[in-house]
């Protein structure tokens, strides 16, 4: 992680931004499924406990509960980790908060590999995918500490159900405060035509660090952070098409249904463009350092490297 | 105690909302005829007597809610909203047809006066529990009515609700549970037996009475008895009732779950609701 210093776990930035939201916005609430210590909404509930809620190892209840604060006017961010978040409350989000189109974020950590010790169950790598094919929703995971911030800032300024995810353990930092971010638009963070390294969350290190490696072999990559996956900026993704040919996604979450998915269905769909998807392999986690579980699934930036190299010559 | 004259005039009030329902699910050929029936005497209670709503003003922040967890059933919370004057009464043919208001289930979208949209059983009490929350929060007088079924109660997060309602101390909030003893596939005590529910609520916390959902003094006492608790409980209310009520072949029969009546069964029923209910 040559260039970029290690950060705050994303899950922080959630607990610091959410607090301001609400000092900002009393219609902000926070409704926490009994993971408040892990979510960091604790500070919340100290400083604005008139705006939160705990109601227990109840997620579907939390969802329900959210659902019916929005439709008096309030803002509520359900907190929980991304497992519950995605599919314990799955159905509720779909009937109580997306057909309704009511506003309800729901606010995830533990998104992806990075509670590696916690092992498979409680490593989402599926959420992002199955949120996606809900109608009316959106769906965030944000790189580092700031992209974080400023997008749960942006989330609950957007009317409507939004999908946040976190991570549970620090990550690089590669934005600072001065980052702009636009729901639904990939930030161009590296600017090259040979081919495009599209990733997102505490994966879209593995990009950075897979065009330095490319760079000095003379290939210029570009890099996008696609921290939307839905709705997906699907001009950036065509520009990548026309412009480089050659795409390789990197997710810290399985290649079925996620970004590398969406990419793919841009892709099928112009009939143009080449593609290599790097992510988990269809397979679940396990308790091991997060370094290792991402090894294991080959999400690492000499695999980057490698498939980007691959895609040139075909 | 309500004045007998109103209990005379819900009662007639009940045998519009029995025949409209019928009409309704006649005409699309397809609804919940049983489920409707059964809680049509607490429905027109609640929206030709109890609640505080205004129909010209459907979004009123401060009127009382209605849930139709049990959502299901909604041609007899349709019936109630163009009785009450939420759309024109002449949209109630329109039910489950293409581009209509009146979905097949609930759709706060679509229908002025539905507060949220229902129809995957077990999730409107939750909905209620955030809307009285609310109340609670912002000062607020209004309250919140939730319709589940007897057979809605097998979904666990029936009970997470609850849980919650007691903890925030929700007085605001009314649990109706239509217990008319069958469900989909049978009985609940074959399918699934629910035991006694007044004990399980009352178990939970809440503030719990059972009444003859048929009989409408008892219906409107229990509401105007349960307007002056103030206890810092959720309140609930168990109707023993009887699916398909109103219609001889109907009643308790599970077969009338899901079904709509063909021509003859559809004169026969509206006869035998009209000759009135005793």
């Amino acid at each position: 992680m040559s260039n970029y210093k290690m950060g705050l776990p994303t899950r922080d930035a959630y607990g610091e931004e959410i607090l301001a939201l609400g000092h900002d916005n009393p219609l902000v609430y926070v409704v926490d499924c009994d993971v408040g210590k892990s979510c960091k909404t604790i500070p919340f509930l100290q400083e604005l406990p008139q705006q939160y809620l705990n109601v227990g190892i109840s997620e579907q209840n939390a969802c329900g509960i959210a659902a019916g604060l929005a439709t008096c006017g309030k803002i509520p961010f359900v907190t929980t980790y991304a497992v519950f978040g995605s599919m314990r409350m799955l159905e509720q989000i779909r009937q109580e908060v997306c057909y309704p189109c009511l506003n309800v974020k729901i606010a995830c950590s533990h998104g992806g590999l990075t509670p590696a010790n916690d092992g498979a169950s409680h490593q989402g790598i599926e959420d992002m995918g199955i949120l996606r094919t809900i109608p009316n929703m959106t769906v965030i995971m944000g790189a580092d500490y700031w992209a974080t911030r400023k997008l749960v800032r942006a989330a609950a300024e957007l009317d409507g159900a939004v999908y946040l995810r976190f991570t549970r353990d620090g990550v690089p930092a590669i934005y600072d405060e001065a980052a702009a971010f636009t729901i639904g638009k990939a930030n161009l963070l590296r600017e090259g035509t040979d081919v495009a390294l599209i990733a997102n969350g505490d994966v879209l290190i593995v990009a950075l660090e897979a065009a330095e490696l490319l760079e000095q072999e003379g290939i210029h990559a570009r890099v996008l952070d696609m921290h939307t996956i839905k709705p997906l900026d699907h001009e950036a993704v065509l520009a990548a098409i026309n412009d480089c040919g050659g795409i390789v996604t990197i997710e810290d979450h399985t290649i079925i249904n996620g970004l590398g998915s969406a990419v793919a269905e841009v892709i099928a769909e112009e009939g143009r463009g080449k593609l290599v998807r790097i992510g988990i392999n269809d397979q679940f986690g396990e308790s091991a350092p997060y370094h290792r579980l991402l090894e294991k699934n080959g999400i690492t930036a000499a695999h980057a490297v490698a498939a980007a190299k691959r895609l040139m010559k075909r | 105690m309500a004045e007998r004259s109103d209990v005379a005039s819900l009662k007639q009030k009940a045998i519009e909302v029995r025949k409209n329902i019928l009409k309704m699910i006649y005409t699309a050929q397809s609804g919940h005829p049983g489920g409707s029936l059964s809680a049509a005497d607490m429905m027109t209670a609640l929206y030709f007597g109890e609640m505080n709503i205004d129909p010209d003003n459907p979004g009123w922040d401060d009127r009382d809610r209605f849930i139709l967890s049990k959502g299901h059933v909604c041609p007899v919370l349709y019936t109630c909203l163009g009785m009450r004057g939420y759309f024109d009464e002449k949209e109630l043919l329109t039910l489950r047809k293409e581009g209509s208001i009146l979905q097949g289930h609930p759709d706060m979208k679509r229908c002025p006066g539905v507060d949220i949209s229902t129809g995957s059983l077990g999730q409107g009490l939750s909905v209620g529990v955030g809307m009285a929350i609310r109340a609670k929060r912002d000062d607020k007088d209004y309250r919140v009515f939730v319709l589940i079924g007897d057979g809605e109660t097998q979904e666990g997060q029936i009970w997470e609700a609850v849980q919650a309602a007691v903890k925030y101390e929700l007085d605001n909030l009314v649990i109706l549970v239509d217990q008319n003893n069958l469900q989909n596939d049978n009985c609940c005590d074959v399918v699934m037996p629910t035991g006694d529910l007044a004990m399980k609520f009352r178990a939970f916390g809440c503030h719990t009475e059972q009444i003859d959902g048929h009989d409408m003094e008892q219906v409107v006492a229990v509401l105007e008895k349960t307007r002056s608790w103030k206890g810092e409980k959720p309140v609930c209310i168990v109707m023993k009732t009887i699916k398909g009520r109103g219609v001889s072949y109907m009643e308790n029969v599970v077969k009338w779950h899901g079904v709509a009546p063909n021509d003859a069964e559809y004169i026969q029923a509206i006869e035998e609701v009209e000759a009135g209910l005793q």
